[in-house]
């Protein structure tokens, strides 16, 4: 009876206009996710079924992604990007942190002058560096080299600021203990500062990682051989060349995209804090 | 002897050679890879050079051509359309969404999810899937909903009046969730107090919003917008994939300045005007930048 009366006030007390708002929102949400739904749908029909607009493929195939798998260099791609972006990112979580915590922890004289140097970075476009970088590039024969891909992205002004903030926050009482017991300066950074920075550090190489996933001019440039290409690259490479087959183009483009997903769905919650973290501090 | 120099120095004497040790490739890294090649992009903005031939120095004549060409005022155009309307409108969806989704808790979550997914996606490959999405029937799916409703086909990507907007949609509706969890956070950063003082003051929901959280949400709209117009400001990915031979065609109503950028210098070979026209969209940028900041001192 009393669980009856409950119930009945619980639902008094959602108005009407909540549930349009909630109605709303989502069918705003299924919206957002439609092109990726017809990408992933068409990915496994024939060829011929791709001229039915149906969600649910007629007959499910797999034959695209063995196609791609066999005919393209996809899977090349796919490899080339991935070392890329982890060699990239690597090189960000150590180099940021190191000169976050060095600017953040230390005091010697031309601190300030570094610092602001490198926030000075922040302000040039990528676009201007593009051409020198791409002379540098002939000069030392780093046109198609994965080096020749990743050197631009090594360091990053805001990754170094991001950290900065982080490892400031950091009491500096911890760290003059870890010098009385008689720590090197780089073990007190490593094994005690970067430890209690770690979602900030998580932070950053995610957003590193899909940035460099998803990086498309420079790699343009700098690669000519297909067999250097990242998927970006690869994927703009089928301009022309598979025009229509729409259901080949929309398998690769599934592969490009799920990796992401699949990790935004493992990861769901530490993403979403990531982004509101480097929103806030930056 | 290295020792003993060593341990004849003060500790603060010891920490600031560390930390210079520290910085050591870093430095380096940024002299190489971002100071120099920033000089170097204004020193060959001078230059008529074509990556191969003798470098002649011709003073600022590069920039006088480049204001000179009708091409590039409708470049221009292109791009500050894609940044004068794409900005508002996702800023503006974006803050409905992050508003009423703020106040709902069932599949709270999985809602946002949806929304942000979008985000983790590359440019290039949905490039794809909304040039797809565009074609005419009986493949186009924009295309099958008008004809559904009675409407009749539109050319989308092949119209020197539509190109352009379809292009700003896919990368609307890519950016859309970072901006949404941005606002969240920034509504939530909303001190509850404030709310409740005003529903003590009898305030209706339209006057809480206009003049608690908007007001409140100032540096957050400020980021947002400094962000988003940078970003469209640099379009490239989406007109370099969607548009037949990635031309910013039809008839250049597509292309924006980033484009107009490769075009120079890696079609046309023109290296010394491609290196003006990143100066000048270096100065559009810092100009904004500048506006930033001048905005958020401005708030006491």
């Amino acid at each position: 009876m009393t669980d009856y009366a409950s119930r009945i006030a619980y639902l008094e007390r959602i108005k009407p206009t909540k549930i349009i708002i909630w109605t709303l929102l989502f069918l705003g949400g299924i919206v957002m996710v439609t092109p990726l739904a017809f990408m992933i749908s068409t990915s496994f029909k024939t060829g011929a079924d791709v001229f039915s607009l149906g969600i649910i493929p007629k007959n499910p195939t797999l034959e695209n992604y063995i196609y791609i798998w066999t005919e393209s260099q996809f899977s090349r791609w796919m490899l080339n990007s991935l070392w890329v972006a982890t060699f990239s990112t690597a090189s960000v979580v150590f180099f940021d942190s190191l000169v976050g915590y060095t600017l953040a922890k230390f005091t010697f004289r031309g601190q300030t002058i570094v610092f602001i140097a490198i926030l000075s970075t922040l302000m040039i476009p990528t676009e201007m560096l593009i051409i020198p970088w791409y002379m540098m590039s002939r000069e030392f024969g780093w046109i198609d080299t994965y080096w020749g891909i990743a050197f631009p992205g090594l360091m990053t002004g805001f990754g170094t600021f991001l950290m900065r903030q982080f490892f400031m926050g950091l009491p500096d009482e911890l760290i003059e203990a870890a010098r009385i017991d008689g720590w090197s300066e780089f073990a007190i950074w490593s094994r005690i500062a970067m430890p209690l920075v770690v979602p900030a550090l998580s932070a950053l190489a995610i957003f590193h990682f899909l940035g460099n996933w998803t990086a498309f001019i420079w790699p343009l440039i700098v690669t000519n051989s297909p067999e250097l290409y990242t998927i970006p690259v690869g994927l703009a490479s089928f301009n022309g060349e598979f025009q229509t087959d729409w259901e080949i183009v929309m398998t690769a483009s599934c592969l490009a995209t799920l990796p992401t997903l699949l990790v935004f769905l493992v990861l769901q919650k530490f993403i979403i804090r990531g982004v509101m973290l480097a929103g806030l501090k930056g | 002897m290295f020792v003993s120099f060593w341990n004849k120095l003060s500790i603060n004497q010891k920490l600031a050679i560390t930390a210079w040790l520290f910085l050591a490739v870093p430095i380096v890294f940024y002299v190489c890879i971002r100071f120099y090649p920033t000089f170097e992009a204004f020193y060959v903005s001078t230059l008529k050079w074509n990556l191969l031939g003798a470098k002649k120095y011709i003073g600022l004549r590069n920039y006088e051509k480049i204001f000179a060409d009708e091409d590039f005022w409708l470049v221009l155009l292109n791009t500050f359309k894609y940044a004068g309307l794409g900005v508002p409108i996702s800023l503006f969806i974006a803050f409905c969404v992050a508003y009423f989704l703020n106040e709902i808790t069932r599949w709270h979550d999985f809602i946002r999810a949806l929304y942000f997914i979008p985000f983790l996606t590359t440019a290039v490959a949905m490039a794809w899937v909304w040039k797809w999405f565009y074609q005419p029937l009986p493949i186009g799916y924009f295309n099958f909903f008008l004809n559904y409703l009675g409407i009749a086909q539109q050319p989308f990507l092949k119209s020197v009046t539509q190109g352009l907007y379809a292009i700003m949609a896919p990368a609307v509706w890519a950016g859309l969730g970072f901006q949404v969890v941005i606002f969240i956070a920034g509504i939530r950063a909303i001190p509850r107090s404030y709310y409740e003082a005003a529903e003590i003051d009898g305030a209706g929901r339209w006057q809480i919003l206009r003049e608690i959280t908007l007001p409140s949400l100032k540096p957050t709209v400020i980021f947002l917008t400094v962000v988003s117009t940078i970003g469209f400001l640099r379009i490239f990915d989406q007109v370099y994939s969607m548009t037949t031979n990635g031309d910013g065609g039809p008839l250049n109503t597509t292309k924006p300045i980033v484009l107009m950028i490769y075009e120079f210098a890696f079609d046309e070979f023109k290296i010394g005007r491609a290196s003006a026209l990143t100066v000048i969209l270096f100065v559009i940028l810092l100009v904004i930048s500048m506006f930033q900041l001048w905005l958020m001192r401005k708030k006491p």
